[in-house]
């Protein structure tokens, strides 16, 4: 293993400069951070989009949008979220930047396919864009593409399908490349059991990946097949079935959540042990449960299709399947938990936002038991409830999980540290503004509030005002937290190799990283979490 | 791949294996000249289900593989079966 040290002439980010060596990187590194960026600048698009959304309903009626220009809005914002931030998201940039330093790897399996796969995300973003403007007519469908309307709609659907489903095969290689990577690339002495959680988590992840997303790109392509060459899959009169969109749809949609969910988990499991300074508790139950969580996830689809018109007894076997899923995510809850209690804890930033990780997800998964069950189902679908609970899960759950994860080695990739008491404050402003955001939604949504409907019975004035000025503290918080981190990246305190005393293989290279990770591979002697390093003290 | 000069396969296993995908591609076209209703799709998707199997064992060399790549590729296989039975699961009892 490297002797670390706390600077290092040459590393990833000045071994080669000009915009062509980052264009034309295959290090994994480098991948990790075009892909960060790209997705940056995406989140905050659509994060300005939400921001809009909330302000048209701070009062019932019209106020900054008209009701097409709003639909079109929850479209992209919905499309640029799922498909271009949070299915990529941890990871496209933390799996990619981490995963091949965490089991003493110099790169992926396949760096090429890695590059090419950003290049294929880029394509489909772009593409996604692009059906917003051309020709006029933005689509309204929403994310889920729903037919029948969608294969009527006279707007530009087939481009922002097509868009999706080319984002799906960036999804599918690189979830390949990790599998590859995970089974190829550990350093001698790495067994399975030996490796840190963060990459069992992507290779739960990256399984779905490669098993689920063709279901979805078929599913797009037979929707454009039924639009352009009027072939009949899913509209009646031509002898289809809507329904069967929805089971296609939501075969690989609701897998896709845990796509979004399960990185965070591993990365905030990377996190209690480093700052509570103990081993993690239970490393076999977390491993399996995210295994379970991948596996039984691939089942429990119909949940989201108790209104649609499916069989009774389809409703009550997803429903029981439904509430199975809990079981491990509760047990990583339990874990996490029992890491920190008795331990040396150390509330820095990072573990601020994974315990609000924690706090944000329990509150999203309850709410998600109530969506799991079919006769409260019936009661709040469509309607804000399931707006606040699934932004609880993917906002509160992947979106702090990967600010965690961006807190955590910032130091590690850039070589600096950021501002320490700013991002303590950047974090105490995105958590007011999400729960003053998202929690008046809940209410609402028991009170009858749909979702997706420009205006509202002035009734919930109250509740959209509260919500909307969430939405900009959220905001604020945003930028402040943000501002602070791309501030300190050539301006912040020069970092240590080890900030932050962890023992996990990424801590023992200097940071930030030298351009092929290990001068020698490192050979694994034991295992990932015990805190006796001579390095941490 | 276990070995990679014992995995060889004759052109005339080669030759039966195509001419095993003709005879079911030939079923597969047949079958729709008889009356059998719903159970049409489930005829078609066990054909092709037994087409793609022959294919990967035999021209994938699924068959010279060792145990755990072979498990791998038949768990994703079940996955999907499963799948499949439970969406019409639904459309049974509607």
């Amino acid at each position: 293993m490297n002797n670390p040290s706390p600077t290092a002439p040459l590393n990833f980010l000045n071994h080669k400069t000009g915009l062509w060596s980052w264009l034309s990187s295959t290090d994994h590194k480098r991948i990790g951070l075009l892909y960060l960026y790209a997705i940056t600048t995406f989140f905050l698009s659509a994060a300005v989009l939400g921001l809009l959304m909330k302000i048209e309903k701070v009062a019932p009626g019209e106020t900054i949008m008209t009701a097409q220009t709003y639909n079109a809005m929850f479209t992209l914002h919905g499309i640029i979220m799922i498909f271009i931030v949070v299915i990529p998201g941890l990871a496209a940039v933390f799996g990619n930047i981490m995963l091949p330093i965490m089991i003493g790897a110099k790169d992926v399996a396949f760096p090429k396919l890695n590059l090419f796969s950003f290049y294929v995300y880029i394509t489909g973003a772009c593409l996604g864009l692009y059906s917003q403007f051309a020709h006029g007519h933005s689509p309204d469908t929403g994310w889920t593409f729903y037919v029948p309307y969608s294969a009527e709609a006279s707007s530009n659907v087939v481009i922002a399908l097509t868009a999706a489903f080319t984002l799906g095969f960036a999804s599918i290689l690189t979830g390949l490349n990790f599998i590859v990577t995970i089974h190829r690339m550990r350093a001698p002495g790495m067994t399975w059991f030996r490796m840190p959680l963060f990459p069992w988590s992507l290779y739960a992840t990256a399984w779905i990946q490669l098993l689920a997303t063709p279901v979805v790109g078929i599913t797009l392509l037979m929707v454009i097949a039924e639009r352009t060459l009027h072939i009949g899959f899913f509209d009646p009169a031509l002898g289809g079935d809507p329904v069967l969109y929805q089971h296609l749809f939501w075969i690989y949609s609701h897998p896709a959540v845990y796509v979004m969910i399960l990185p965070a988990m591993g990365v905030v499991t990377e996190i209690f042990p480093t700052f509570s300074q103990k081993p993690v508790f239970g490393y076999l139950p977390i491993v399996f449960s995210s295994l379970a969580i991948a596996l039984v996830g691939y089942f429990v689809w119909g949940h989201h299709m108790f209104t649609s018109g499916m069989s009774y007894e389809s409703r009550w076997f997803f429903s029981f399947l439904t509430f199975l899923v809990a079981i491990p995510s509760a047990i990583k809850v339990f874990n996490w938990l029992s890491t920190m209690y008795g331990g040396s804890v150390d509330l820095q930033p990072p573990l601020l936002y994974a315990i609000s990780f924690i706090f944000l997800f329990t509150i999203g998964g309850f709410t998600g038991l109530t969506l799991g069950s079919v006769a409260t189902d019936i009661q709040v679908h469509n309607t804000d409830f399931v707006v606040a609970h699934f932004h609880y899960i993917i906002f509160g759950g992947m979106g702090f999980g990967f600010f965690a994860g961006m807190h955590y080695w910032y130091p590690k990739i850039y070589g600096r540290m950021y501002n320490i008491r700013w991002a303590n404050i950047g974090w105490g402003i995105l958590f007011t503004g999400f729960n003053l955001l998202y929690f008046p939604m809940f209410i609402m949504g028991i009170q009858g509030m749909p979702r997706r409907y420009f205006d509202y019975d002035p009734k919930f004035q109250l509740g959209q005002t509260i919500s909307t000025i969430g939405a900009i503290i959220l905001f604020t918080g945003l930028i402040t937290m943000i501002s602070n981190l791309i501030y300190h990246v050539r301006r912040g305190a020069i970092a240590p190799a080890n900030p932050w005393h962890g023992v996990t293989l990424e801590w023992q290279i200097p940071s930030p990283p030298p351009h092929e990770n290990f001068d020698e591979i490192p050979v694994i002697t034991r295992d990932p979490y015990v805190f006796d390093n001579p390095y941490t003290k | 791949m276990k070995n990679h000069d014992s995995h060889i396969t004759s052109y005339a296993l080669n030759l039966k294996v195509l001419l095993v995908l003709l005879i079911l591609t030939m079923t597969s076209i047949l079958v729709i000249k008889f009356h059998l209703g719903a159970y049409t799709v489930a005829l078609a998707l066990i054909l092709a289900s037994i087409k793609t199997t022959i294919v990967l064992t035999y021209f994938m060399h699924l068959k010279f593989e060792n145990l755990i790549l072979r498990l791998m590729v038949g768990g994703v296989f079940l996955l999907f079966a499963i799948i499949i039975v439970i969406t019409f699961i639904d459309y049974y009892f509607r």
